[in-house]
């Protein structure tokens, strides 16, 4: 009878701290257009699958009015659950309780199941919905921002991190997102900055809307510190479980195989690039002409638009594309787009996910802003990540790989596995127009038609070298195939690629140029 | 799922122009222009605290101008090298971003 009563009084204690902040706390919630956070974990999670951890924890502030004030879990909700099946750890901040501010409890029961995480080998989701340091508890606040921050790097390269901004995410806050895999913001609802507007306008007298500042569109747009970008957070959480169903679960794990698909019968991949290597097209139809299904869950779709990145399957396995886009800056690659690339070639790498690399790029970007931003050293970025990795890599030059780009695009000078052209690769130290001005810069002052002369050479050096097989006679493409083909000589790569063993030398880690 | 046409610019990379769309970004990227040294511009956002100098002033280099306070720091700014005062673009207690023209300088005639 006993047993009974108590567990009605659990029930009860249960029943109380769930509604976290109270009925007028989540009435606000909800008037902001946002969902609690218990919510999101039950819509985001296989239903029935979540369990919850931590629930009494209280803090243990006595100062500035903190003795004896309730906080439901500490302003965090943390469990375990599936995704599609796969099991997961996740925390989310709520608002609803003192604005999700962040105490030292409330950091312990996340950096509890960050460490469960990784010692499970399960991905771990943080759902980000909070204030900041919770003032009150001054350095203990800090301290816990900290204790996240190191856990966070220990799980980097291990299991995949994946940061949900649903609120605002601000001051140290935001660097444990910038520490994760990959930062998922909403319309309306996503805010992330170092220094808010009302910092800002007091130090510098600027005025600007937190949504200018640091919205979701910022992110996802101009910062790249957003990897997707929804309209809602329903259409954030289905591209979560997207993404949780394309990705290893850990480095010691392959992604889930899915039953192997053709690609829908969409374009015809002869008839996607134009013959004009000057005119664009979108790359993307390419990846969809290659991938089972079609499908392709593209990451950073509106950030350096002039680089297209993603995962898709091929024959059921989960590969990683990284592709120049002529639709956007002809796919030049510049400090915006060398850094997409980099990172997301170091992820495929870090979790075993074979890379495909789709090339049709006229070099680096020219002009005094890229330089002075730095592009050397944020070039150097993607030579440095091909080169380590050692995945399967495969590279199909589609159009044009002139000078320094056609280095960095995983060339076979870096250590690809397979360099494939097709034959409208045009493969160069520079685009012929460049390059017939400077060898030929005699015979063209010289001539009584300048104009003419320029052509003539022009098109000399289009027909000598403006094509694949100077590289191929060299060995540096292995072979020139069909558009048709492609597909099937990329499986086939992987297929005799699954036992890949590269050598690299012992060190405790190299020096990126980050 | 293009909705219109888009619309092409001819975009230069070497000597080739090709057709393609342009960003946001790179279209509102700051175009850079060589800076002149008569031009003394804030190197950090903030408040100018305290004007040392008048228009018309001759002042030798090295001699404070103003301060600039930034990040609860009064950073000193100096004559960059011996020249007239020829407009002062600020007041005391002006809040100014960064790179905005503080003060305009002009050569003075070095006396034999």
């Amino acid at each position: 009878m006993t047993l009974k009563k108590n567990i009605l009084a659990l029930r009860q204690k249960k029943a109380i701290v769930e509604k976290g902040g109270g009925d007028k706390a989540i009435e606000k919630q909800v008037a902001m257009g946002k969902m609690t956070a218990r919510d999101r974990i039950l819509a985001l999670l296989d239903a029935g699958s979540f369990h919850e951890y931590d629930l009494f924890v209280e803090h243990e502030e006595r100062n500035f009015g903190m003795d004896g004030k309730e906080l439901a879990g500490d302003g965090v909700i943390t469990g375990t659950g599936t995704i599609k099946g796969a099991p997961i750890c996740i925390y989310a901040q709520d608002f609803t309780v003192m604005g999700g501010s962040l105490g030292l409890k409330h950091a312990r029961k996340i950096t509890k199941i960050m460490d469960h995480a990784l010692r499970m080998k399960v991905p771990c989701i943080g759902i980000n919905d909070s204030g900041g340091a919770r003032i009150q508890e001054g350095i203990g606040a800090l301290a816990g921002y900290g204790e996240i921050f190191l856990r966070n790097t220990m799980a980097s390269g291990v299991i995949p991190q994946i940061s949900v901004i649903l609120g605002p995410c601000a001051g140290g806050a935001v660097y444990s997102p910038a520490l994760t895999d990959f930062v998922f913001v909403v319309e309306n609802i996503s805010k992330m900055f170092i220094t808010g507007p009302n910092v800002i306008e007091t130090v510098l007298g600027e005025k600007i809307s937190q949504e200018d500042l640091g919205g979701a569109r910022v992110h996802a747009e101009i910062t790249g510190n957003a990897h997707f970008y929804a309209q809602s957070e329903l259409e954030c959480f289905e591209q979560i479980k997207q993404l949780i169903s394309l990705i290893p679960h850990s480095n010691q794990q392959k992604a889930v195989s899915e039953e192997p698909k053709k690609p829908k019968s969409g374009k015809n991949i002869e008839n996607i690039i134009p013959s004009d290597p000057k005119q664009p097209y979108d790359v993307r139809d390419i990846i969809y002409a290659l991938t089972d299904d079609s499908k392709f869950l593209e990451v950073h779709e509106l950030w350096a638009t002039n680089i297209v990145i993603g995962f898709g399957r091929l024959n059921g396995e989960t590969v990683g594309f990284v592709a120049n886009q002529p639709l956007y800056l002809a796919g030049v690659l510049d400090c915006d787009a060398s850094d997409k690339a980099g990172r997301f070639i170091r992820y495929c790498d870090a979790f075993n996910i074979p890379i495909i690399t789709l090339e049709d790029m006229p070099g680096y970007l020219p002009g005094v802003d890229q330089e002075h931003a730095g592009v050397i050293r944020h070039g150097a970025k993607m030579l440095y990540a091909y080169s380590e990795a050692t995945v399967p890599k495969i590279t199909v030059i589609l159009r044009k790989a002139y000078g320094g780009g056609y280095i960095a695009m995983n060339s076979r000078h870096l250590g690809a596995d397979f360099m494939l052209a097709w034959p409208s690769a045009e493969i160069a130290v520079m685009g012929p127009e460049g390059a017939a001005n400077i060898i030929f810069r005699k015979e063209i002052m010289e001539a009584e038609d300048e104009d003419a002369m320029r052509q003539q050479k022009v098109q000399e050096y289009i027909e000598k070298f403006a094509n694949p097989y100077v590289a191929a006679s060299k060995g540096y493409i292995d072979a020139v195939i069909e558009p048709m083909e492609t597909r099937d000589m990329i499986l086939h790569a992987l297929e005799v690629s699954k036992n890949k063993d590269d050598y690299r030398p012992a060190k405790k880690h190299g020096v990126p140029p980050f | 799922m293009q909705k219109e046409k888009p619309v092409y610019t001819d975009f230069a990379v070497t000597a080739r122009k090709y057709k393609t769309l342009l960003t946001k970004k790179y279209i509102n990227r700051k175009q850079w222009s060589n800076p002149s040294p008569y031009e003394v511009q804030s190197i950090i956002p903030g408040t100018v605290l305290k004007i040392f100098v008048k228009e018309g002033d001759i002042v030798q280099e090295g001699e404070a101008i103003l301060i600039l306070e930034a990040m609860k720091m009064q950073n000193r700014i100096q004559m960059p090298f011996t020249a007239r005062i020829k407009k002062i673009n600020v007041a005391e207690g002006s809040r100014i971003p960064k790179d905005s023209l503080m003060i305009e300088l002009e050569a003075v005639e070095t006396e034999q």
